[in-house]
């Protein structure tokens, strides 16, 4: 296992998490953004300002991890951002039986919708995004009705706000080493374990992989049910963060993370994909928000939330034309040798 | 008039300095149904896809209903009257049957589409090929027969002048197939003309009026079917002598006595829902069985029945000694069974990944430990095929895309060998393959055949068969009609066989 320091190379694992044509695009432009943030902003890296943005994006990161997974089988979950709002209404109804029940609550929510997103893509071989869009609807209306159409106080005498609030050793909160536990054993499963290479094999080719025997139905079950923890787990996360389910939160979230997983190189026809570039590209996303903030704070610009997406937008467009750019490159230089 | 609707002629292309057609021709009259035919790699699809302006033309000239043209997009091709039906349909399921044939040219009344005449007109059209079908009801809810015929009508409706089916039968059952023609004769009747190809040889003399022949890029033959037979056109295909082949018609094949060495594989008249009818064959331990026979014979199809892709739905197969096909891949793997298949790029190689989890794929759970893949031992088993087989590979962890051909190739190879298959069936192993690469090949899978090990070897190249394999299974139709056994099969002795059954039919 993990302690088998044989069979275990972090040196290997890091080789392949970054490195390829697809991927390097997302770390300069992050390292980039990064810099201009450090010289022009005096608070940008101070502990409040990484903590806090880490804190913040964890929900992200958890949620692209899972989009990564199923994206690279050659799938789409468009249902994650309504999961998490219906695991955050789970979570907060749970909430007053502690920790120890609202999180497996929530987190076991996600992971049974993900489920019926498999069996539904397998069984009824309804294509994913028809599937995810239906699950998406049907989870949106299910936290609606289950919260009644308004946000869900959490109870605030048992120890549940203390995930989303709460520090580790009083300086680091627990969502953030919650979503970097996830992205190691997520990296592990795609890096390490042949799991993830039938994942990697099904979106490369799926005929090849049935005929090699592979038990490709198992890994398209593993992906959805995964894509639906990872959910589960941002919408507990809200939850306990702010102190509330909310019903109406998450729209839009499915487009985040599938930019995110895109930004991070992974091809959405599947068969490519690397774990630390999603997370790169879900903090790459955030942080243009972060910057933003900053900007406004100067005052040397006001923009309204709406702008910011604006703006937001056209980065995407920028990075990910600069890495279809890269690639090009790359081939033709390929062709010539 | 008598001038032709469409004649092609010295067409030349090449892609990246490989002729694919030299000087080709191609002329259809008016309301007749052509057929153009050859082996794989023939030119004819690229003929077609130039005729349709999918493809540029390097030379040559095209006359189109008495005018020059030269379509540079395949809407300029279908505006001028080529409408082209293909094997994977170009129509919308979802959408009703009205909506497939009418789309984007819907009858309009105050600005609106006339839905009622919109649909009298389909129901009309479709009467006349003898259809009468719901045309309100979604296109998919249909069979692919019914599909297929609503691309034609849909064709017709267009005015076309030519319509080109692309394997029209492939997916059609008898029943399906007759309806078909029907619907073709139809067409001829109203004076459109059919551009058919087809490697089912019986059902050009069902539906065809002419024929042309292509053989390595260039137009080898034009002929009137009724002036010529099976065996002429496979002459003409393969580029042999018809008299040579017919005066060899009857030499008996007699069937082979059994090899000493156990029997690995035994197939007992088996038939698929697909194109296999009635195949038997045997494969003993340290020994390759060649099959042979035209494209479309079956041979896929056999290999496909005995790896558990395809259900067997009559007939016996008996694996090792164990009665019954494998019901999967996986089951057929998990009894010593391996399948190199004939598409690389499709059902072979996996592009994005290295050489080194390419190898490993099909061996997964052999070097897990824990869910772990146990990069160790997949390194070292990998290193040592690479050596072994000399795949050339700036190292194991480069993606196999970046590989030549023939290198790929040597690398699915080592995936199967690495599963200790007792029996490998190779589907067209050196196909795309340079020379240096395919003597290779044949020598590794030598190798593997000397320490007991049973081949299963398909291949259109004759001469890899009569040099390759010890024994040949010929294939037609479905049917396994005979066998040869080496020493002493030439190739001209596997073109009759695979002639002579035509060459007897044609004499009944």
């Amino acid at each position: 296992m993990l302690a088998d320091s044989k069979t275990f190379d972090l040196r290997e694992l890091l080789r392949s998490g970054g490195g390829t044509a697809q991927t390097r695009g997302v770390w300069i432009a992050l390292i980039l953004l990064i810099a201009f943030g450090l010289f022009r902003y005096d608070n940008f890296g101070s502990q409040y300002n990484v903590l806090s943005f880490l804190n913040f994006n964890s929900m992200f990161v958890l949620i692209s991890i899972g989009m990564c997974f199923v994206i690279m089988t050659g799938g789409i979950d468009l249902s994650v951002g309504s999961v998490a709002a219906f695991t955050s209404v789970v979570a907060a109804l749970l909430s007053s039986h502690g920790l120890i029940v609202a999180v497996p609550g929530g987190v076991l929510a996600g992971m049974a919708i993900g489920a019926l997103n498999a069996f539904v893509i397998l069984r009824m071989r309804v294509p994913p995004f028809i599937t995810t869009l239906a699950t998406m609807l049907a989870a949106k209306g299910g936290s609606l009705v289950l919260s009644g159409a308004e946000t869900i106080g959490v109870d605030w005498t048992t120890n549940f706000t203390r995930l989303g609030m709460g520090s580790a050793f009083g300086t680091i909160p627990w969502t953030i080493l919650i979503a970097l536990a996830v992205v190691i054993v997520a990296w592990i499963i795609l890096e390490r374990t042949s799991l993830g290479r039938i994942v990697l094999a099904i979106g490369g080719g799926d005929e090849a992989s049935k005929l090699m025997g592979l038990r490709t139905e198992r890994a398209i079950v593993f992906v959805y049910v995964f894509s639906g923890l990872c959910a589960g787990l941002a919408g507990v996360i809200l939850a306990s963060a702010f102190g509330a389910g909310q019903p109406l939160e998450g729209v839009g979230w499915e487009l985040t993370a599938i930019a995110s997983v895109v930004v991070g190189g992974t091809l959405l026809t599947g068969g490519v994909g690397s774990i630390p570039a999603t997370v790169a590209g879900a903090l790459l996303l955030g942080l243009i928000f972060n910057i933003l903030n900053f900007e406004n704070g100067r005052g040397t610009i006001s923009l309204s939330a709406y702008w910011q997406s604006v703006i937001r937008g056209n980065f995407l467009l920028i990075v990910i034309v600069l890495q279809a750019g890269l690639l090009t490159q790359r081939k033709a230089r390929s062709q010539d040798g | 008039m008598n001038a032709p609707l469409l004649q092609m002629s010295g067409i030349d292309k090449s892609f990246g300095g490989t002729a694919a057609l030299r000087s080709a021709e191609l002329t259809i009259g008016r309301g007749e149904v052509h057929a153009v035919i050859g082996q794989n790699g023939a030119g004819k699809s690229t003929l077609i896809k130039i005729l349709t302006g999918v493809y540029t033309r390097d030379g040559g000239t095209i006359t189109f209903d008495g005018k020059p043209v030269h379509f540079h997009y395949p809407r300029e091709a279908q505006a001028a009257g080529i409408s082209t039906i293909y094997q994977e349909l170009n129509l919308i399921p979802l959408r009703t049957v009205t909506e497939n044939i009418c789309l984007g040219y819907e009858p309009r009344k105050w600005g609106m589409i006339d839905w009622r005449l919109a649909n009298k007109h389909a129901r009309e059209l479709l009467a006349r090929f003898d259809i009468d079908i719901d045309v309100t009801r979604p296109l998919g809810e249909y069979n692919t027969a019914i599909q297929q015929l609503v691309a034609i009508a849909r064709a017709v409706s267009l005015d076309a002048k030519l319509v080109i089916m692309d394997e029209p039968t492939s997916s059609l059952d008898d029943r399906e197939i007759a309806i078909l023609f029907g619907v073709i004769r139809e067409l001829n009747k109203s004076g459109v003309s059919v551009l058919y190809v087809s490697h089912f040889l019986d059902e050009l003399f069902q539906i065809c009026d002419q024929v042309t022949v292509m053989r390595d890029g260039q137009t080898v033959a034009q002929r009137e079917i009724s002036d010529t037979n099976k065996l002429n056109l496979i002459a003409d295909m393969l580029g042999r002598d018809p008299e040579e082949i017919r005066a060899a018609g009857m030499t008996d094949f007699s069937a082979a006595q059994a090899k000493t060495g156990d029997v690995l594989l035994e197939a007992k008249n088996v038939a698929t829902g697909t194109r296999l009818r009635d195949f038997t064959m045997r494969v003993h331990s340290g020994e390759i069985v060649g099959l042979g026979g035209l494209l479309g014979s079956g041979r896929t199809e056999a290999a496909r029945a005995l790896f558990g892709v395809d259900d067997v739905t009559a007939g016996a197969v008996k694996i090792d000694g164990k009665q019954g096909a494998p019901a999967n891949p996986r089951a057929a793997i998990g009894q010593g069974l391996s399948y190199l298949s004939e598409d690389r790029k499709a059902e072979g190689i996996i592009p994005h990944m290295s050489v080194r989890e390419n190898v490993t794929l099909a061996l997964l759970p052999r070097i897990t430990k824990h869910g772990q893949v146990e990069t160790k031992k997949e390194r070292e088993l990998v290193e040592r095929f690479v050596k072994s087989l000399g795949i050339k590979a700036s190292s194991i962890d480069q993606p196999i895309r970046e590989l030549s051909g023939g290198n790929q190739q040597k690398v699915l190879l080592a995936r199967w060998l690495a599963t200790e298959p007792r029996i490998l069936i190779l589907d067209e192993p050196t196909r795309g393959v340079d020379v240096g690469a395919k003597l290779e090949i044949q020598q590794i899978i030598r190798g593997y055949v000397e320490q007991g090990i049973g081949v299963v070897l398909i291949s259109s190249e004759f001469e890899e068969l009569v040099e390759g394999a010890d024994r040949i299974v010929v294939l037609q139709d479905g049917h396994s009609v005979s066998e040869l056994r080496n020493p002493g099969v030439t190739e001209n002795a596997l073109v009759k066989a695979i002639a002579h059954h035509y060459a007897d039919r044609d004499a009944a």
